[in-house]
């Protein structure tokens, strides 16, 4: 007889109680939430409702931000990641972020790819090389800008440096992304071809992703989960497949929600 | 109109009574009859060593306050209060002090004598304010975003100061090491005391040395009939001002040029 834990967990986070302060200001208060393994977690609400907040504490990013103090378990194959002796420059690199602005560094397109490589200890620059072909072909950039590796990054389009700060965070073979709202900064276009990006890294990858966009989330999201404001700090209503969400929500704020009723 | 007429007239003196005296045995002879005769050589020679000293002790002083400033302590805190407060009154005192501070400390009480080494090292002191200043605001200048970028690329907080920070402040940290190093080459009072008058030739940075500004200092006020060579030494004074700034202009638009952030 097998043991139990033998079954690989379906779940990549198992979120309990996640509460994010700034200060003395709450910003979310008490989420727990699963986030699975396979597919697309879309993450809806309205502004300052904490989805961003959220999405920094999955990679731990938000200890970066002054006054930001986070409390509760967040678990990664049973360990907690918010424990203080958890690396998190190593959960960083399993776990890549996508800001909603593009933000490659002022250096060559080919520069910004290495920079993570040999920081995390790549010596071989054939290795190097190689890497940086395979995740700018990964992110359908490789025959826009091969003739151009040591142009500056940021005389690519919005689009294009988008999908760079995807590779970028490729390089590092990470098991998850998050993403806050990816294509709110970019035209109609390049939103098409970044969101077939995420359709097809989705295959791949664990995608946590905020999206102010509801027919994104739903074109997208295999889960979809609802944060909403009350008193001023944000919470999560519900969460679950794509379409239960859309289709037959069980919260009325919900159904009012995704049905653009609440004024 | 009266600031560029006053500037054009100041110019315009200098280069038609200074032209004359200025030719290439001006510049690779030594002074004769205390500097009515011969050139300037061995003034230009003691000139670049105390700038050097003082760059090579200021610089990497600097960098780190500025980065212990910018990146390690948050602006409330006691430590940092103290240092800014004492930056601000090393700012605000006059050259003559430093050189009184730097002949008691340097030539008396460590026993370097009037020499070059004591010249830079005062003026060492004197520059760090404008320094520390300028550099921490270069590193200040470097948008939260790339911080987040790389620390979400799993990199430690000393890979990103070294990686991604210095790099992209290296235009603001050169405009900083402008300011110092005009300001030490216009430099009289302070080195009056510490470098002294010695016009010969230096053989080591325990020599004393006279500099550029102090040459014409002397020239002007205590030789008479040295107003010729006055003229000139102000134009070659003049000149190499104009070369280093032009020098590290070029830097600064090749650095720039480089991460794209200029086309």
């Amino acid at each position: 007889m097998a043991p139990l834990d033998m079954v690989p967990d379906p779940m990549f986070w198992r979120v309990n109680d996640l509460t994010v302060s700034y200060g003395k200001a709450l910003a979310l208060s008490s989420v727990s939430i699963d986030i699975r393994k396979t597919g697309v977690t879309a993450i809806i609400g309205p502004s300052g409702c904490g989805k961003s907040s959220f999405l920094c504490c999955l990679n731990r990013l938000s200890e970066m931000i002054p006054g930001c103090c986070v409390s509760g378990r967040i678990e990664i194959q049973s360990e907690n990641i918010l424990a203080t002796r958890f690396d998190s420059t190593s959960l960083r690199r399993r776990v890549g972020l996508i800001f909603q602005k593009p933000n490659p560094f002022p250096m060559s397109i080919r520069r910004n790819l290495e920079l993570p490589l040999r920081e995390h200890g790549m010596r071989d620059s054939r290795e190097v090389d190689s890497t940086i072909t395979r995740c700018l072909t990964e992110v359908g950039l490789w025959s826009e800008v091969r003739d151009r590796l040591d142009a500056p990054a940021l005389s690519l389009s919005g689009g294009q440096q988008q999908r760079l700060c995807i590779a970028r965070a490729l390089v590092l073979r990470p098991d998850a992304l998050l993403m806050d709202e990816p294509c709110s900064a970019l035209d109609p276009v390049s939103t098409a071809v970044v969101e077939s990006l995420i359709q097809s890294l989705s295959e791949n990858y664990t995608i946590v992703m905020v999206t102010h966009n509801l027919r994104q989330a739903r074109r997208l999201g295999s889960d979809v989960a609802f944060f909403w404001m009350r008193d001023g700090a944000g919470m999560l209503i519900e969460s679950g497949s794509s379409d239960q969400i859309f289709n037959s929500p069980k919260h009325e704020l919900t159904q009012r929600y995704v049905h653009g009723q609440v004024a | 109109m009266i600031v560029a007429g006053a500037f054009l007239w100041l110019i315009g003196d200098v280069v038609l009574r200074g032209v004359g005296g200025v030719d290439w045995s001006f510049v690779v002879d030594a002074p004769r009859n205390a500097g009515r005769a011969g050139g300037i050589a061995p003034i230009i020679v003691s000139t670049f060593l105390v700038i050097l000293v003082c760059v090579v002790v200021a610089v990497p002083l600097s960098l780190f306050a500025a980065l212990f400033l910018a990146e390690f302590s948050r602006a409330s805190v006691p430590v940092s209060r103290v240092v800014r407060l004492s930056l601000n009154c090393l700012a605000a005192v006059p050259s003559i002090v430093f050189g009184i501070f730097g002949n008691a400390l340097f030539c008396v009480a460590l026993g370097m004598g009037y020499s070059i080494l004591s010249g830079g090292l005062t003026l060492a002191c004197m520059v760090l304010p404008i320094l520390i200043r300028t550099m921490e605001n270069a590193i200040r200048a470097v948008p939260e975003d790339y911080r987040l970028g790389a620390a979400a690329l799993g990199l430690s907080k000393p890979q990103i100061i070294i990686r991604v920070i210095l790099p992209l402040s290296v235009p603001g940290l050169l405009v900083g090491l402008l300011l110092g190093v005009g300001r030490a080459l216009a430099e009289t009072a302070a080195l009056v005391f510490t470098s002294g008058y010695v016009d010969r030739m230096p053989t080591s940075l325990l020599d004393s040395g006279r500099t550029l500004s102090i040459h014409i200092l002397d020239l002007s006020m205590n030789v008479a009939g040295g107003d010729k060579n006055a003229y000139a030494s102000v134009l070659v004074l003049g000149l190499l001002i104009l070369v280093i700034n032009s020098g590290i202009a070029g830097l600064l638009f090749y650095s720039k040029r480089r991460s794209g952030l200029i086309a």
